[in-house]
């Protein structure tokens, strides 16, 4: 097993003409939490979706967990089994309880028995503080506490690694920090984690590494102090400016 | 003259109401009550027509759109995924197959079946065979249509979370797609249950035994035996037993996810 978890190098992507990803060489070690910040549209979602083959790559490889997704042969399915995946809209299996939300891959994808699953899928729920909605429908959860039981969801399948695409994004104010505490939580026991994000609090305080993307390159990156704290590009200052002093955007 | 909006209203309101009460005076004075009553409300032709007409007629019609329903979801639900396939010729043929099936009369496929099959390959169906057949091949068409639509209107993201957790597409489809699929159409499903159970009555012009009758024969042969229309109306009612019940679930269900729905955009919203 080796140190480096994810390896991204020469990742191209383009939707028609539209060409979003423009050469992206990444990576992410065992246990790192990286963040990916950068304006709208600038192809953030597009890499992370590339990292679990969501999205074909054009060109460029992408190796995760010693699974190299972009082969034409790999076993997708079973490469995906290692890597959890948070989506901005939750998308909890809706005709499901949270219950069968944690349990239906682990009992159809691992082959787990419906007891071993049940036990996977309480002690997630724990750790996103809401074993008590065990019971429940998607719908009757607030928007936190979807995605709450979402991360809970991913974990249930004890990935190596987690994916985030900008979690919080689409919450109320008052529940992002409940989804921003369990990641938190996740990161401090180890967990390795890239995020998409616009938490430049988060950001800054969690991650080894922030990436900032602009056009469909990686511009800057770096320890969250420099990058956040001390951007030499140009256009990563300006980003800033409008991310940390909204008032102050007209320039 | 000038009148108010009130005014006309109620001026408007008077005259519907004049011409219903002419109207019911001329029917009550002309129609020949004596007549009417034998035709329709004919105690003696009733009491004949009982209890076959629910334990034969009423159950038969049953069994055979049970039969060509339950056909009729099982090759819909095949064709709907044909339609959706990334293979060009299997969307080609199911196209082709849905607009002929819509645009033909159910009347010929039942003449064919019927009649054509027996007569062109020498080979003979019994009776549920033929209205399973013939009812699940028109039913089929219409279903695909309405599963296809409800397939597609599950979010992405359901596929893209089941995707991601390791399911492999056929499993995403047949563990989270379609089951959500059938919640969203099951209003549309329940219509469709209910055409189905009218265009039924179409077996009545295949030769069938007595004990084979369904409600449309049962109603002819009763009209032949007593000379009155009260076995037609009879079965009119008999099929209502079936149809206005499944209306209500249908406008019920339609309701309900309705509702459903709206609760599901505010949390995502
Ligand atoms: N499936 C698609 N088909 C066509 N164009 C797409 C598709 N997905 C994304 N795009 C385009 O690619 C570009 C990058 O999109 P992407 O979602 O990766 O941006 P992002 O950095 O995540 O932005 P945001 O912060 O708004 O989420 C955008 O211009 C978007 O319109
Ligand atoms: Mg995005």
């Amino acid at each position: 097993m080796s140190d480096v978890i994810i390896e991204v190098s020469g990742l191209h992507k383009a939707f028609g003409n539209l060409e979003v990803l423009k050469g992206i060489d990444m990576s992410v070690k065992r246990g790192e939490v990286v963040c990916i910040i950068g304006p709208s549209g600038s192809g953030k979602s597009t890499l992370l979706r590339c990292v679990n083959l969501l999205e074909e790559p054009n060109a460029g490889t992408v190796l995760v967990n010693d699974f190299e997704m972009t082969d034409p042969d790999v076993d997708i399915d079973k490469a995906r089994r290692g890597i959890g995946m948070v989506f901005q809209g939750f998308n909890l299996f809706g005709h499901l309880s949270v219950l069968d939300n944690l349990t239906i891959a682990q009992r159809k994808v691992l082959k787990r028995d419906a007891e071993e699953a049940k036990s996977v899928a309480k002690e997630n729920l724990r750790r996103v503080g809401l074993e008590e909605k065990i019971n429940s429908m998607p719908s009757q959860l607030s928007g936190g506490q979807q995605q709450r039981v979402a991360i809970a969801r991913a974990l249930s399948m004890q990935p190596a690694v987690m994916l985030f695409d900008e979690p919080t994004s689409a919450l109320d104010p008052e529940l992002v920090g409940d989804v921003l505490g369990v990641m938190r939580t996740l990161a401090n026991e180890g967990m390795t984690m890239l995020v998409v994000t616009h938490e430049m609090q988060f950001a800054r305080e969690v991650a080894d590494k922030v990436l900032f993307m602009d056009g469909g390159v990686v511009v800057e990156e770096g320890p969250p102090a420099q990058v956040i704290g001390d951007p030499q590009h140009e256009r990563t200052q300006t980003f800033l400016r409008r991310v940390l002093n909204p008032v102050h955007a007209h320039d | 003259m000038a009148m108010s909006r009130r005014q006309r209203a109620r001026t408007f309101r008077g005259v519907q109401y004049g011409v219903l009460v002419l109207a019911v005076v001329l029917i009550a004075v002309f129609a020949d009550w004596g007549t009417i009553r034998n035709a329709f409300f004919n105690l003696d032709a009733a009491a004949t027509q009982f209890p076959e007409i629910l334990s034969t007629a009423l159950v038969n019609t049953i069994i055979y759109t049970g039969l060509g329903f339950a056909l009729g979801l099982a090759l819909g639900l095949v064709l709907a995924l044909m339609k959706l396939s990334s293979v060009g010729p299997y969307r080609w043929l199911a196209t082709i197959y849905i607009e002929f099936f819509r645009g033909v009369p159910a009347l010929l496929v039942f003449i064919a079946l019927g009649y054509g099959v027996p007569l062109a390959f020498q080979l003979r169906f019994d009776i549920y065979s033929t209205a399973a057949i013939s009812l699940g091949l028109v039913g089929s068409a219409y279903i695909a249509e309405t599963l296809r639509a409800g397939i597609q209107a599950v979010p992405p993201g359901q596929v893209e979370a089941a995707r991601s957790l390791g399911m492999s597409q056929s499993r995403a489809m047949i563990t989270i797609v379609i089951p959500q699929a059938f919640r969203i159409i099951l209003p549309p499903l329940t219509n469709e249950l209910i055409l189905l159970t009218k265009d039924s009555s179409l077996i009545y012009l295949l030769g069938l035994a007595r004990t084979e009758y369904e409600l449309a024969k049962f109603g002819r042969e009763g009209l032949n035996a007593t000379g009155s229309l009260t076995p037609i109306l009879l079965a009119g009612l008999c099929y209502l037993i079936i149809t206005l019940p499944l209306g209500y679930l249908s406008r019920y269900l339609e309701r309900r996810t309705g509702r459903k729905q709206d609760e599901g955009l505010k949390v995502t919203a």
